[in-house]
């Protein structure tokens, strides 16, 4: 949930005006580039109002996946749905509804952004001319390039230019945007721009598939995520799930360090580090309620200083599904 | 957020957002039509590329007025321009169609496609969605509408320069008959026309080239190859069996438009082949396009 998390708003998620399913559904998507495999029998399941975290290392085949989502790339084999309709069949009456940014920006170099905006807006078909002016500074506004509408894409910086592809991305009102590394290249303002950006589109309803290397983003704005590696989607689900794979750790802060671990050890935890010199242990918590251990461990007379229950942070999830090895598999 | 306001907290469930299905709005191809225009008319190269087709017939009418070439001289027409201001509509059109007309056909239309795979915006258009059909429509339109531009920008330029410099009179034909002047336009005008479309099928060849490569240089260098090679067979005595099929080989027949009697019929199969080129070469195109992987 985004703006969920304050407690007071959701969104009906049962009654809906779309075919009920998953905003985005491949079924065993497949696609070479010669003898290499990029994109490996990929069953990809986006729910409705999502905010997706597209993860995997470089040239693991996140790219690739989109573009056969977006009907750039024909698939090997495997089926697409795009909200609901096959893809590339119903790609007209479905790419209007969709908005996307693919491998960063691209423009006319010797048109302003204004006018490349404007150049995009007359290509689609479904765009109400009398309302272009209005949109165009929308999401101009929107993504704070006011300022630079009238300057040549040429003179734009890299994260003016980033900006622009998501402004591209927002001249219609959408239902699933797919953002293919959204904020590579802006500043930490942009970045966050982006992330709140991402989450109020989420509140209005549109569904996000957004592909990035920032775990520490994802993981802020994220409901849910997928996991590539070389062509391969390893795991996939909301990210409590997926993050509830890697075990949980509870830290105790202590000067009495032996009752403290003894104790744990006596309920049942496994994996107990003691380390005397921080004086602090630590063990998997496994099925057990926090609250239960700690009672445990103060009832042995130790005494407590800290007490925290650590779970495992995307990026050390992400590291350990794809690996630790820093060079490209292909 | 206080905990009494916390525990007093309701849920509200909001509707579900609808989004209205997009319809297709009256027009939407003309919009994409003008804006495809715009975006070849802000470009100052394409700008420059019809001024140095201005200044072909600028130059000969220049030349002339300040030396009268002896009859026989020179390129086709030159003669009589003295005489008639619109024969430098002709001489002019004579001149730029070996070199420069196809010049800046094959940069333009060599541009179309492989310009925008180029730098990337072919995958945002795609996406917009523009399907590639209606891509491959607008496109055409857009080249051809450019060479309709560049062949009245040599045709119009040497009107106004001729009519100046020389007058504009009564039309004396090839074959020695004299028409009025109204006359002689309008038969400048079905030059034109000719012209247009037989350079609209170097156009197609330019598409479909453009198709093949994300290299608008190679896609433009490779179209202009196109007329430059047709020119070349066309100029080999040993192989003037084929000549008559040849892309550029009748380029030049709009003269026959200036005799009393016209052969309209060689005319229509001279245009019928040059459209035929079109057609072959804009099939191939979206027979290429529709399937291309578009991995830039
Ligand atoms: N046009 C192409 N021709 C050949 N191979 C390609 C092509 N495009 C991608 N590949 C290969 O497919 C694999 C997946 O590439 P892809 O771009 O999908 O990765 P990615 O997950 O998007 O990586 P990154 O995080 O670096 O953007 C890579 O090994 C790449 O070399
Ligand atoms: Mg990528």
């Amino acid at each position: 949930m985004t703006a969920g998390t304050a407690g007071a708003l959701t969104r009906d998620s049962g009654r809906s005006g779309h075919p009920a399913g998953p905003a985005v559904r491949t079924a065993g998507l497949t696609r070479r580039f010669g003898d290499q495999i990029a994109v490996d029998d990929v069953d990809l399941v986006v729910p409705r109002g999502a905010v997706y975290g597209f993860l995997g290392p470089n040239g693991s085949g996140k790219t690739t996946t989109i573009r056969m989502l977006l009907g750039l790339l024909a698939a090997d084999s495997g089926e697409i749905d795009l909200l609901g309709e096959p893809m590339p069949a119903s790609l007209g009456s479905v790419l209007p509804r969709v908005g996307a940014l693919i491998e960063g920006p691209a423009f006319h170099l010797y048109l302003s952004g204004w006018d490349n905006l404007r150049r995009l807006d007359a290509s689609d078909r479904t765009a109400d001319p009398a309302t272009s002016r209005e949109r165009i500074g929308t999401a101009l506004a929107r993504v704070g390039l006011t300022a630079a509408a009238s300057k040549r894409y040429r003179q734009y910086s890299l994260g003016m230019k980033q900006r622009l592809g998501l402004a591209a991305a927002l001249l219609q009102p959408r239902e699933l945007l797919v953002l293919d590394e959204p904020t590579n290249g802006l500043d930490p303002q942009g970045t966050r721009e982006v992330r709140n950006l991402v989450r109020e589109l989420a509140f209005d309803g549109t569904t996000v598939l957004v592909s990035s290397h920032l775990l520490a983003e994802i993981e802020q704005v994220a409901t849910h995520v997928g996991i590539m590696a070389a062509g391969r989607l390893l795991r996939q689900g909301p990210l409590t799930e997926v993050l509830a794979d890697g075990a949980a750790v509870v830290r105790i802060s202590t000067p009495d360090v032996t009752l403290a671990s003894g104790a744990l050890a006596r309920s049942g935890l496994t994996g107990v580090v003691a380390d005397r010199e921080a004086a602090v242990v630590t063990a998997r918590l496994g099925e057990h309620l926090p609250e239960d251990v700690l009672r445990e461990v103060v009832t042995d007379g130790a005494r407590v200083r800290g007490f925290a229950v650590e779970r495992p942070h995307l990026e050390e999830l992400f590291v350990a599904l794809t690996g630790e090895g820093f060079d490209v598999l292909r | 957020m206080s905990s009494a306001e916390m525990s007093t907290a309701e849920v509200t469930v909001l509707p579900r957002p609808s989004f209205a299905p997009p319809r297709t709005q009256r027009g939407a191809f003309w919009r994409l039509y003008r804006s495809e225009m715009r975006l070849l008319l802000r470009r100052r190269r394409n700008i420059a590329l019809l001024a140095v087709l201005a200044i072909v017939p600028l130059l000969i009418g220049v030349a002339v007025k300040i030396s009268t070439p002896r009859n026989g001289e020179g390129p086709a027409f030159l003669g009589q321009i003295t005489g008639n201001g619109l024969f430098l509509v002709f001489t002019a059109l004579t001149v730029a169609l070996p070199l420069f007309l196809p010049l800046v056909i094959g940069v333009v239309a060599g541009d179309s496609i492989a310009g925008e795979a180029g730098n990337g915006t072919l995958r945002y258009l795609l996406t917009v969605p523009v399907t590639r059909t209606r891509l491959l429509a607008v496109k055409t339109l857009g080249v051809a509408s450019f060479t309709a531009l560049a062949v009245l920008t040599v045709a119009l330029v040497g009107l106004v320069v001729g009519g100046v410099l020389f007058g504009l009179h009564a039309f004396t034909l090839l074959s020695g008959d004299t028409v009025s002047a109204a006359s002689g336009l309008v038969r400048a005008v079905f030059v034109a026309a000719y012209v247009v479309i037989a350079l609209f099928a170097l156009a197609a060849g330019g598409l479909f080239i453009s198709t093949l490569t994300e290299n608008a240089i190679a896609a433009m260098a490779t179209t202009i190859g196109l007329a430059v090679f047709s020119a070349l067979l066309d100029a080999v005595p040993q192989l003037d069996r084929i000549h008559g099929a040849l892309l550029t080989d009748h380029w030049l027949g709009f003269g026959e438009l200036l005799r009393s009697n016209v052969d309209a019929a060689a005319l229509i199969r001279w245009s019928l082949l040059h459209l035929g080129y079109a057609a072959v070469f804009l099939s191939l195109a979206w027979a290429r396009l529709s399937t291309k992987d578009i991995t830039s």
